[in-house]
């Protein structure tokens, strides 16, 4: 088996395996813990309204935060956008993500993704400077930061030099950026990309409770 | 710590500014003489103990992008990071991921989160108490919807159970308990007071009824700092020719188990007041111009008491807007342009954001909101505990300057609010600043005001 067989079969096969099984066991140990019961008598009825605004709401800061955060927000988005567009929009990601689900949708140009992947490296070298320089950022980091970072920005990397045939055969380099893509999968449960799932529990969960009280959200 | 020892080590001063104890000498403090180690299991079982699915969403979920800090008045007020809000949480974030989150066994085998120590957790008493009001303003900023402020209860009630709490809270909490009142409105001062009250402004006070449709309470602070406050409750009261009464066997609407983190004494303190709403067949019970009072019964009461309370609730900017808004409250109309001080737990974290501004508009007055104002509004600084705490003074001062700045911004003639926990860190930054802003209550305004039948 070579390198290109091992990445494409056992390494991604259980990647994803942990990523699934870690998924689960983590949404599951917060999801199956007890909930109180709450007596008060609410003001409003039906709480999940709450629930759904705040989910859409937070996507963007209220007015009065917006001198404070613009900034961090933007280059957050940017980068989250990037990586939609060259994971969902480049041809080959699709035949793969076809492959596997058999569902099929029209990809991007090239250059599209090119610059994007570009943009994208941009912004997360912003984001990690940002994380260095920052003193509040800097206080609040931890391995978890650092590494998540690190797995998030080296498939983008090694998938740009491969399409580029760049440092290495065309092979071992599109081995080295399944393999990169493996230990996203790996570590993706543990730390704090779970935020991709939690995003909507922990906004619902406080939209829900707010809505009850009628506190603002 | 006996309770002479807790009277003589720290005696209420209550000739000050504001209400509060004598200033401790240490930076941090310890109650009791339990051994490090069990204190630091103690508050970690404790905090861990009271997790649901709720807190350990919220404990999952932070991605570390220190949005909260631009929310805090603590951290703009002075841009030091080890006020960002979830930073203080810290030491409970790693015993939670040690001790509790799915994957606690792996944390513990590799020993990849540290045991935390005392050392951190007296470090961190600063944060979790001295430097945060549980205000919940960087609650709607986090991205990822975190209700921060309520995990700083949470931690307080590990705190709390090691014996880690600044002692002038804790010796405010202990008196509480002890006589009733946090600042010495044991029932009889309490009764007394109504008695003069009555006497002196012309006005009928009524005083263990022993049926009412409804049951007024107070706060300590109004009761000892701020006596208008109960005679304009009974002004209104008698205006709206209410059959209503104080009780003595429930008057005090303060909660300082609940801001110390004293889970027990919290339940003790609310059922006083519930027993008292239900024993005199009330209808409705009216929380007085404060602010965690209204989270404590308003919100938590119910689940304190087990069941559904069996009487409503509401809160005395709630009650006013209700009558004022039936034509049953006839006011004067006062001419004058205001601006209005959400308190944070009546308003932000309460939701009851438009009853004060109904109030004022039926009294006629030009309101001229803030910059940020309503559900967004900038702590006084001075809520959850703060104000007691005097090593907090200096930082609570800086983050005064937000709100004074705030206020001097509208050009307002009148300042107003409807908690006297904000009206007496108001008047503490007025003192202090020599500030030409007094801060005025909604009630009195109103009560002030009434027309005359």
């Amino acid at each position: 088996m070579d390198l290109l067989q091992f990445a494409r079969g056992p390494a991604l096969t259980w990647a994803f395996a942990i990523f699934v099984f870690g998924m689960s066991w983590r949404l599951l140990g917060i999801l199956l813990l007890k909930r109180r019961p709450d007596y008060s008598e609410p003001r409003h009825a039906t709480s999940w309204p709450g629930a759904i605004k705040l989910i859409i709401t937070r996507s963007w800061p209220r007015r009065e935060f917006r001198p404070r955060t613009v900034f961090g927000l933007s280059v957050g988005y940017i980068f989250h956008f990037g990586l939609v567009i060259v994971v969902f929009g480049f041809a080959p990601h699709i035949m793969f993500f076809r492959s596997l689900t058999g569902l099929d949708w029209p990809n991007l140009p090239n250059a599209v993704i090119y610059i994007s992947g570009a943009i994208t490296i941009a912004a997360l070298i912003i984001v990690l400077g940002r994380r260095l320089t920052n003193p509040v950022m800097r206080l609040l980091s931890n391995f978890d930061d650092y590494f998540s970072w690190f797995v998030t920005i080296t498939p983008v990397v090694t998938g740009m030099l491969a399409v580029a045939h760049l440092g290495a055969r065309y092979e071992t380099l599109l081995a080295v950026h399944i393999l990169s893509i493996a230990l996203l999968l790996v570590w993706f449960p543990f730390g704090k990309l779970m935020h991709s799932a939690l995003i909507f529990i922990s906004r619902g969960t406080t939209g829900a409770l707010f809505e009850r009280k009628g506190a603002s959200i | 710590m006996s309770t002479a020892d807790i009277d003589s080590k720290h005696p209420l001063e209550l000739d000050q500014p504001r209400f509060s104890v004598k200033n401790p000498e240490q930076r941090y403090d310890k109650q009791g003489d339990m051994p490090d180690a069990q204190r630091v299991e103690t508050a970690m079982r404790h905090f861990v103990k009271d997790f649901g699915a709720v807190a350990a969403t919220y404990m999952e979920s932070c991605i570390h992008c220190g949005m909260c800090a631009e929310a805090c008045h603590f951290y703009v007020a002075t841009e030091d990071p080890k006020y960002t809000p979830i930073w203080k949480l810290e030491p409970f974030k790693q015993a939670y991921k040690r001790e509790a989150g799915p994957f606690a066994a792996i944390y513990r085998a590799l020993n990849l989160k540290k045991k935390v120590t005392v050392e951190q957790l007296e470090e961190w008493q600063e944060l979790i108490y001295d430097s945060c009001t549980m205000c919940g303003r960087c609650t709607l900023i986090c991205p990822m919807g975190i209700d921060i402020a309520s995990l700083v209860g949470l931690a307080r009630h590990g705190m709390n159970k090691a014996g880690l709490v600044p002692h002038e809270l804790w010796a405010v909490a202990e008196r509480a308990e002890r006589e009733g009142s946090p600042l010495g409105a044991t029932p009889k001062v309490f009764k007394d007071r109504c008695e003069w009250l009555a006497d002196d402004n012309e006005v009928e006070i009524f005083v263990d009824k022993p049926q009412a449709d409804v049951i007024a309470a107070m706060s300590s602070i109004e009761i000892m700092k701020y006596p208008d406050s109960i005679v304009a409750t009974a002004k209104i009261l008698n205006h709206l020719g209410l059959n209503w009464t104080f009780r003595t066997d429930g008057y005090e609407a303060t909660n300082f188990g609940m801001l110390s983190g004293n889970s027990e004494w919290q339940k003790e303190m609310s059922l006083k007041l519930i027993n008292a709403t239900i024993a005199a067949g009330a209808k409705l019970l009216i929380l007085p111009e404060c602010g965690h009072a209204y989270g404590a019964m308003r919100w938590q009461g119910a689940n304190v008491y087990g069941k559904p309370l069996p009487f409503r609730v509401l809160h005395i900017s709630e009650f006013l807007a209700e009558n004022t808004k039936s034509g049953a409250l006839k006011t004067k109309p006062l001419g004058k342009t205001l601006t209005f001080h959400d308190p944070c737990q009546v308003s932000r974290r309460g939701g009851a954001v438009e009853a004060p501004r109904d109030v004022l508009d039926g009294l006629g007055a030009e309101l001229i909101e803030m910059q940020d104002t309503k559900g967004v509004n900038w702590c006084c600084g001075g809520g959850g505990g703060v104000v007691t705490i005097h090593r907090a003074d200096p930082l609570r001062y800086k983050a005064f300057q937000i709100k004074m700045k705030q206020v001097d911004d509208t050009g307002a003639e009148l300042l107003v609010s409807s908690c006297s926990n904000c009206r007496q860190t108001f008047d503490d930054g007025q003192d202090h600043f020599h500030w030409d802003k007094t801060m005025l209550s909604l009630l009195e305004l109103v009560a002030d005001n009434l027309e005359d039948k």
